[in-house]
């Protein structure tokens, strides 16, 4: 369970630039939510994300994870709970590894990273197995450079490493926006398998109204760092992308 | 002794450091500037030691941790105290200066009737194959001992912090902590080759680091060169590289002193070579 009370971030504060990104969001996110943020530029969006997942620390108020208190926890500590989808399909991998090393690195997320090595004949038949599942033929390729494949492809992997290790939460930030329409419906559509057959909690920010209304059993409208519409389950189902799109008029 | 042999020789000396501007430029991308302190640090502790303690392992290990410890210093000042990676380097190199003079009192120690890691294996008699031999031993032992610790685990998370720290640190892994451990292992590396050299000439001075890091970065570019061609991409193979990169930028440089160049030239002909290799891929490029 995911508890936000109070959370406030405000950037450059006390100067005229000033930007007060959230302002006093309460949130309770059940497991096993799959919750769809949507909201113009500048709503608040990622600064929420950033703030659950550790890479921005709030101005004021506290965060729980499982009830506890993980408010000032920076981003490879919350790494135990939060697995991350970024928009850009580059940042989730490393490109100078091979694919194998960055299995590796996501199948020990939870875990030390000590000295012994972990990349064995069984490693590789399972991480090959993984691949195998997502039918793109990369299972016989461990060896090669992550750099040496597409934004889609990578994009694709990282969805499977987010769950080689416990994972409880998975943060998608636009994790289609940069993909061409037919891998971006691929990948969406994977990562609400993944999430289903994980049994993880999810939050995805989206832009596509269509993907807001196909996947997920919540949905957050921002505005100006509010949470201004939290439409839940059956009301969910109801929504259609027109819908949706009234939101924004 | 043959004039190649000796380059060679003083090559196998530099291997260390090659490797510890592998771990700092190649794998961490960090270019840090500590080294020409930290080699230095090396042959100085090495030198105080020797000549107050007699004692070559004391000496070794001492100047590899003193090595680790400037290192360490440099990456906790670029980390923690958010410094430009560049100018913290440049920071801690410029303090070992005073450090290494006070330490040694003076300019310049020369190692005369103290024993050194040369001495050991006393049972090979011609003294340039025994150099030889302990030189290639220790170059062998690095390279195993690098290129396993590059594949466990840790060694996984120290290359993709300098690949890319974003998916390092979703991945569990504390960049600042790594960074701090990697620049302590890069230049507790330089300080021993730092220590192995000045045991090698028989003197440790406070300016026998200057231009240090050019020496190691050319090494390891040159290494790379060759593991281009080759298309070798496994760390184990990089790494021979930077052996083999050492080697050969010894022997260039060897040929240009044979052909009765003016030794104060040294440097600047370090620097044109270095820069010639840099811009190997350039130039590769504009061809194309």
């Amino acid at each position: 369970m995911i508890e936000l009370n109070t959370i406030s971030k405000t950037f450059n504060a006390g100067t005229p630039q000033q930007v007060r990104a959230l302002r006093d969001i309460n949130l309770t996110i059940a497991d096993q939510e799959f919750v769809i943020v949507v909201g113009a530029n500048g709503s608040g969006k990622s600064t929420l994300l950033n703030v659950i997942a550790g890479v921005a620390m709030p101005s004021s108020g506290t965060i729980l994870l499982d009830g506890m208190d993980v408010t000032h926890w920076e981003d490879y500590r919350k790494s135990r709970w939060i697995a991350r989808i970024f928009q850009d399909p580059f940042m989730g991998t490393a490109s100078e590894l091979s694919i194998l090393d960055n299995f590796r690195l996501a199948a020990i997320r939870t875990h030390k990273k000590g000295l012994s090595i972990g990349i064995d004949s069984k490693f590789k038949t399972k991480v090959q197995e993984r691949i195998a599942m997502l039918g793109l033929g990369l299972e016989d390729k461990l060896e090669q450079r992550m750099g040496t494949l597409s934004g889609g492809q990578r994009q694709a992997l990282t969805l499977i490493m987010a769950v080689m290790d416990d994972a409880k939460i998975i943060l998608l930030d636009e994790p289609s926006a940069a993909l061409d329409p037919r891998t971006a419906a691929l990948i969406m559509a994977k990562a609400n398998e993944i999430i289903r057959e994980f049994g993880l909690t999810g939050i995805l920010i989206t832009h596509h109204l269509k993907d807001a209304a196909l996947y997920g059993n919540r949905i957050l409208l921002m505005r100006e760092g509010s949470v201004v519409h939290d439409i839940k389950a059956d009301e969910k189902r109801k929504m259609t992308v027109g819908d949706l799109q009234n939101w924004f008029v | 002794m043959n004039f190649y042999l000796a380059a060679v020789m003083l090559g196998l000396g530099f291997i260390a450091l090659g490797f510890g501007i592998f771990i700092s430029m190649r794998i961490f991308n960090i270019p840090d500037i500590t080294t020409d302190g930290s080699y230095t640090l090396g042959g100085v502790v090495t030198a105080v030691i020797l000549i107050k303690f007699h004692s070559v392992p004391m000496a070794m290990a001492a100047s590899v941790l003193a090595g680790i410890v400037a290192g360490s210093l440099t990456g906790f000042i670029h980390t923690k105290l958010r410094v430009n990676a560049l100018l913290a380097g440049i920071l801690v190199m410029t303090a070992l200066y005073s450090v290494n003079l006070s330490l040694m009192g003076r300019s310049n120690i020369p190692l005369i009737n103290v024993p050194v890691i040369y001495d050991w294996f006393a049972f090979i008699t011609d003294a340039v194959m025994r150099q030889l031999t302990i030189l290639i031993l220790i170059t062998l032992t690095l390279l195993l001992l690098l290129s396993w610790i590059l594949k466990t685990d840790f060694g996984i998370a120290i290359r993709a912090t300098g690949n890319s720290e974003t998916m390092v640190r979703a991945m569990g892994v504390d960049t600042s902590k790594m960074k701090i451990i990697g620049l302590g292992i890069s230049n507790g590396l330089v300080a021993m080759s730092g220590s192995l050299i000045s045991q090698y000439q028989g003197f440790a001075d406070i300016n026998m680091g200057i231009g240090i890091i050019i020496l190691g970065l050319g090494s390891v570019m040159i290494g790379e060169t060759v593991t281009t061609v080759l298309k070798v991409e496994s760390i184990f193979g990089r790494l021979v590289g930077v052996i083999v990169g050492t080697i050969i930028f010894r022997l260039i440089l060897a040929f240009v002193l044979s052909l009765g160049i003016d030794p104060n030239y040294l440097k600047l002909i370090t620097a044109a070579i270095v820069l010639t290799v840099v811009c190997i891929p350039t130039l590769r490029k504009a061809r194309n």
